[in-house]
């Protein structure tokens, strides 16, 4: 038998981005206390950005986050576009779908077979398990490397993209130039249907909560870099109304703020978000795929996230071939902006959820303010939520087991702590 | 599990950073199973929830000392490792959160934590070298992963990484790229840059903006002086130089002279 007292730790949490914890405190099989602790060290963008020219913000914002630059970028042109009164026609602004798609490729492809598989499957690491998975291993890679292949063509580079500005690109290709790449997504997107198959055989954990989902939604697209931020419990707001809706909490235990709904408290945000709200949205081969996997159109069980990641992943190549296909060059890389003294928002899908960028400019376009909400800050009250749940269901299992159990619950959420401090170590305390 | 070679042991440690340099070993998609069998991956947190125990042969560190508990940290890393090679701007040169050094950290603190007395934090951004001695730093925000497998391969066979000090001037001309600063008058870091992304920028109609940090050598007043005849401002040159590597001796020189050439006006 136990003790009343159990203390659950994970003092550095692996196969996450950056760098947290985790302590679970446990009293008469009852949670007392959860923590996912961030030490992750601050590095205060926000405060350098003041004084910086827009010009320079979306190559600056990149570097908060080696996983999801593209996403920085994005949020960050889209914000400093709608200060300016800046919109973009239809072949730059596919352009800019495209280099997310490849994003969400690159990204979900790595946290499905690299960091959460070896869960499931019961190995410490990816390559562990490619001794025994040795094919599954190298179709992730391959996928994962189809999805760099779009951002290092368009961006310049997989990591911290070049070629991204306000106003669109600095370079364009030709449709002849694109070519290669979309054999390799044709590829691709076979290899992302069995990757559907794939994670709709393992095997989860029964858990399912009434959570609220928050995520773009889009006239008729499935969210990149537009839409209304909405929730399946009413939320329908324009992105410069989030900080009317939103607010960020200062905790001691970590050096992440958290995001809570004003009056409503926790909310859920990222691929399992987007998929409730925009399964409509999807490309009918992703939506097919997804109800002969077995989804169902709504998804509760966050364990099945893996399962969701696939279906983006599916839907991004699928989309991508879409844009190539019906691609045309335009006739300028970019369009003239011209810099005024304003303020500008925005929200675009990260791979992670929902990022929400505002900035204050003076009439030459220097930075006076800048606030970003990464999507990791908005799920760290969810991820308390699911654990503090969760624990008492699995209280019976073994230390290890519990421990690697409430690992797997956290990194449901791909979170990312490089992003989120602007954030991870599991301490499960059984008192 | 029984292996009857052993193989070196190799260990990944993060401190303030993004995480991409070290993505970039993952993102060597078609090398990663192959150099795993080469190298047993003993301490890598991103990538692995194992975590052998050390000495190891061979320790990659990313980002820069930010914190009193990482202050201590990286000397731990020194002492369990045989060879320390740094991995980015972070590491090399204190990175884009070295900014701070530049400005009174505790103002940093209170516009972006509600707060202030939760954050531990110091008041720079320093690189690896400023507290412990490093066999190797490679260059660039991020680095190139295909540097990184020649990095990890020479030091794993004993012999001197081929990654070479010269300019990305040098790499442009190599590459034929027409010069966007002259043809174009752009802003181009290029003539004072460490090779190593291969003059990306340029290539894309842009300038290089620095991401490799200072070339052996680098001129920085003369290209400073170019920029001011093709028409940038003191402000634009200033800022130039406070980017990824804002911190590295030849760079922090540069825009500490335009700093006091703007509080003069």
């Amino acid at each position: 038998m136990k003790k009343k007292t159990r203390t659950i730790k994970v003092d550095y949490l692996a196969r996450v981005e950056g760098e947290g914890g985790l302590h679970i405190k446990v009293k008469n099989d009852e949670v007392v206390d959860v923590k996912l602790k961030i030490f992750e060290p601050p590095r205060f963008f926000e405060a350098f950005l003041r004084g910086r020219d827009y010009k320079e913000a979306p190559d600056i914002t990149a570097r908060i986050c080696g996983i999801c630059p593209v996403a920085y970028q994005m949020s960050t042109v889209h914000a400093m576009e709608n200060a300016f009164g800046v919109q973009l026609d239809r072949p730059l602004r596919d352009l800019r779908r495209l280099l997310y798609c490849g994003e969400w490729i690159e990204s979900h492809t790595l946290h499905i077979y690299m960091l959460h598989a070896p869960d499931f499957l019961g190995y410490p690491d990816a390559i562990q398990m490619a001794k025994d998975h040795r094919e599954i291993v190298e179709r992730g890679l391959k996928l994962k490397k189809a999805g760099n292949a779009i951002v290092s063509m368009l961006g310049g580079r997989e990591i911290h993209p070049i070629n991204v500005r306000v106003g669109g690109f600095y370079k364009l290709f030709s449709r002849q130039e694109f070519e290669p790449l979309i054999e390799t997504l044709k590829w691709a997107r076979d290899a992302a249907l069995e990757t559907v198959r794939w994670t709709s055989q393992l095997t989860f954990p029964e858990f399912e909560q009434d959570y609220e989902f928050v995520a773009l939604r889009h006239p008729d697209e499935y969210p990149f870099n537009e839409g209304n931020i909405v929730s399946n419990k009413g939320l329908d707001i324009n992105c410069s109304e989030y900080e009317d809706h939103f607010e960020e909490q200062h905790v001691e235990h970590s050096n992440a703020l958290h995001s809570i709904l004003k009056k409503r408290g926790a909310y859920f945000v990222g691929p399992m978000a987007r998929y409730n709200l925009n399964f409509d949205r999807l490309s009918p081969l992703a939506q097919e795929s997804a109800l002969q996997s077995g989804l169902g159109k709504e998804c509760r069980n966050p364990f099945k996230s893996i399962s969701i990641r696939s279906i983006e992943v599916l839907y991004a190549c699928d989309e991508a071939l879409r844009i190539l296909e019906a691609y045309e060059k335009p006739e300028q890389p970019f369009v003239t902006v011209e810099p005024r003294e304003g303020i500008g928002y925005s929200c675009t899908e990260a791979p992670r959820g929902i990022l929400y960028h505002h900035y204050r400019l003076d009439e030459k376009g220097i930075i006076l303010e800048a606030k970003i909400v990464p999507p990791t800050s908005q799920n760290q009250k969810t991820i308390e939520n699911d654990l503090k749940e969760f624990v008492p269901k699995y209280i019976n299992l073994s230390k290890e087991e519990l421990t690697w159990q409430c690992e797997q619950a956290v990194r449901n959420y791909d979170p990312c702590i490089s992003c989120a401090t602007h954030f991870l170590k599991l301490d499960i305390v059984h008192s | 599990m029984t292996q009857s070679v052993k193989k070196p042991k190799v260990a990944v440690w993060k401190f303030a950073s993004c995480d991409g340099c070290q993505l970039s070993l993952l993102d060597c998609e078609d090398e990663l199973l192959a150099v795993t069998e080469q190298i047993e991956i003993a301490n890598f947190p991103e990538a692995s929830r194992a975590v052998i125990k050390g000495p190891y042969d061979l320790s990659l560190v990313e980002g820069s000392i930010t914190t009193p508990h990482d202050a201590e940290r990286i000397q731990m890393v020194r002492s369990v490792s045989k060879f320390v090679i740094t991995i980015g701007a972070c590491a090399t040169a204190g990175g884009i959160q070295a900014l701070r050094n530049f400005k009174d950290v505790n103002e940093f603190i209170s516009v972006v934590y509600a707060s202030p007395d939760y954050i531990s934090t110091l008041d720079k951004s320093t690189p690896i070298s400023e507290h412990i001695k490093v066999d190797f730093e490679l260059r660039g925000c991020p680095i190139d992963k295909m540097q990184l497998v020649e990095v990890i391969s020479a030091f794993l066979k004993g012999r001197k990484p081929n990654t070479p000090a010269h300019s990305t001037c040098i790499d442009c001309k190599r590459r034929g790229t027409v010069c966007v600063m002259v043809s174009q008058g752009k802003m181009c870091m290029g003539p004072v840059t460490h090779s190593g992304c291969g003059a990306l920028c340029p290539s894309y109609n842009r300038g290089c903006y620095g991401c490799f940090g200072p070339k052996e050598t680098a001129n920085t007043s003369s290209l400073s002086s170019w920029h001011k005849k093709q028409g940038s401002d003191n402000d634009e040159i200033l800022r130039a130089f406070r980017g990824f590597n804002a911190y590295s001796e030849p760079f922090r020189k540069e825009s500490e002279l335009h700093e006091k050439e703007n509080t003069n006006d």
